[in-house]
């Protein structure tokens, strides 16, 4: 119990931190993610096949090709690619960019790929009778999506973004590679210094397990927020 | 682009790809077994045997691999008692111990599949089963399985692709798999672009080849024939 005394004899608070950062990383990925859905799910919706094909390709590479890989294309190529647009801009000097941004951006990535599926299945179980009803009251594109299809939307969505949520929880561990200090890499750097592998890695299993847990609970209350009147 | 690096990192990369099938398949095989087996314990009615089958699933399902590879890995060998037995032999390798948690790892989400492909199964079979005289044993072996098998295939082929993308994690053990090597080239020539279509090709690949084999399956064994 003493290697988990706060302070600085014990890994306590650093894995604390750690936790923290954990969360942080997710949920920024999470909403990343959010973000490339919005853009990708119309073009998978849309009537154009070259639209189509450009969100099919997203989802099908990103869910088609491990994550580490897709950590290790960042992480590598992260600061080339920045550079490379800075010098467009006549910026020459070397940009590093941050763990924490790197790794956000490609596990939001890849649970943009996820939650485009999600949004897309969601959004294509609507009865087409909604859609047109929104159309014959005369209320806009704008007031069709936000006010008609969104609401049912999330309802349908929820169950499925959860998992989603649980994915891109999981999938922060591997950002651990880049050496950024969240959960995983705390512990790898505490049983290093210690000696103790075995207790530190049950132990971050046991912060991971706490995470999903208290998340599954609060989106459990979502869900059934959203679900009223059905 | 560098097309050369691309087309002579390509031979590597494909050695690099028999480790992953390797992986993959070994997983796959014993997690069937693990998973049917677990999947067996959720249904029985002693609450003992169902809260164990379900917090080895909740366990498994609710942690990272990579900190199921670490614990088996790195975690074990501490145990001075293990590192006399003969498990040692096993356990010292990181390629048994990457198969090793792939297995637990896979065997936890095949089991869930399957005991939800059970359950979906019409009581009405089964008592069809019984009115005609048939035991239970055979009913399970040759009504439920069978049936089970077909309901749990598009999971299933998902649990397939999944798995082959989570083997990648092998290279965070020393062991040279497709990521691995990916890696190593990476880090020596600093062209992450070039390597990443190569490799991701071939990842992309075996994940066509996985889902229109399951595709042919499901059309093989559904109802309508």
């Amino acid at each position: 119990m003493e290697l988990l005394a706060f302070g600085k004899t014990g890994w306590g608070d650093e894995l604390f931190y750690a936790t923290l950062m954990t969360i942080a990383v997710s949920i920024t990925a999470m909403l990343v993610g959010f973000l490339f859905a919005l853009i990708f799910t119309p073009l998978k919706l849309s009537k154009y096949k070259t639209l189509n094909l450009v969100g099919n390709f997203y989802t099908t590479v990103i869910r088609g090709v491990p994550e580490l890989l897709v950590i290790y294309l960042f992480f590598f190529g992260g600061s080339g690619a920045i550079m490379y647009v800075a010098s467009i801009f006549g910026y020459y000097e070397y940009i590093e960019i941050n763990a924490f941004i790197t790794g956000s951006m490609a596990i939001g990535i890849i649970s943009g790929a996820y939650s485009t599926e999600v949004f897309r299945g969601a959004i294509q179980s609507i009865d087409k009778g909604q859609f047109e009803a929104a159309k014959v009251l005369g209320i806009n594109k704008f007031g069709q999506f936000y006010k008609i299809i969104l609401p049912q939307m999330l309802r349908l969505a929820i169950p499925n973004l959860s998992n989603v949520w649980q994915i891109t929880l999981k999938d922060t561990s591997l950002i651990s590679v880049t050496g950024l200090v969240e959960i995983m890499r705390q512990s790898y750097i505490a049983a290093g210094s210690t000696r103790d592998p075995l207790f530190f890695y049950s132990f971050a299993a046991v912060l991971y397990l706490l995470l999903t847990y208290v998340s599954m609970k609060l989106i459990n209350k979502l869900e059934v927020r959203y679900s009223r009147g059905y | 682009m560098d097309f050369d690096l691309m087309i002579n990192s390509f031979p590597k990369l494909l050695g690099a790809t028999l480790v992953t099938l390797k992986l993959l398949s070994a997983s796959l095989f014993f997690g069937l077994f693990l998973g049917l087996f677990f999947a067996i314990l959720r249904l029985k009615k002693n609450i003992f045997i169902n809260k164990f089958a379900y917090g080895y699933s909740y366990i498994f399902r609710g942690t990272p691999l990579l900190v199921q590879i670490f614990i088996i890995y790195f975690g074990l060998g501490q145990i001075e008692y293990l590192r006399t037995t003969f498990l040692w032999v096993i356990l010292k390798e990181p390629y048994w111990c990457a198969i090793i948690a792939f297995t637990l790892n896979t065997g936890a989400y095949t089991s869930e599949i399957l005991r939800s492909a059970f359950q979906t199964i019409k009581p009405g079979i089964i008592e069809a089963g019984k009115s005609l005289g048939i035991s239970n044993k055979i009913i399970f072996y040759k009504i439920q399985i069978p049936i089970a098998i077909r309901q749990s295939l598009p999971a299933y082929g998902n649990e397939i692709i999944l798995m082959m993308k989570g083997t990648s994690l092998a290279s965070t053990v020393t062991l040279m798999d497709l990521t691995g090597v990916a890696k190593y080239i990476i880090s020596t020539t600093f062209k992450p672009i070039e390597v990443f279509i190569v490799a991701g090709g071939i990842y992309l690949f075996m994940t066509f080849i996985i889902h229109n084999v399951i595709k042919f399956l499901e059309k093989k064994y559904s109802f309508q024939q």
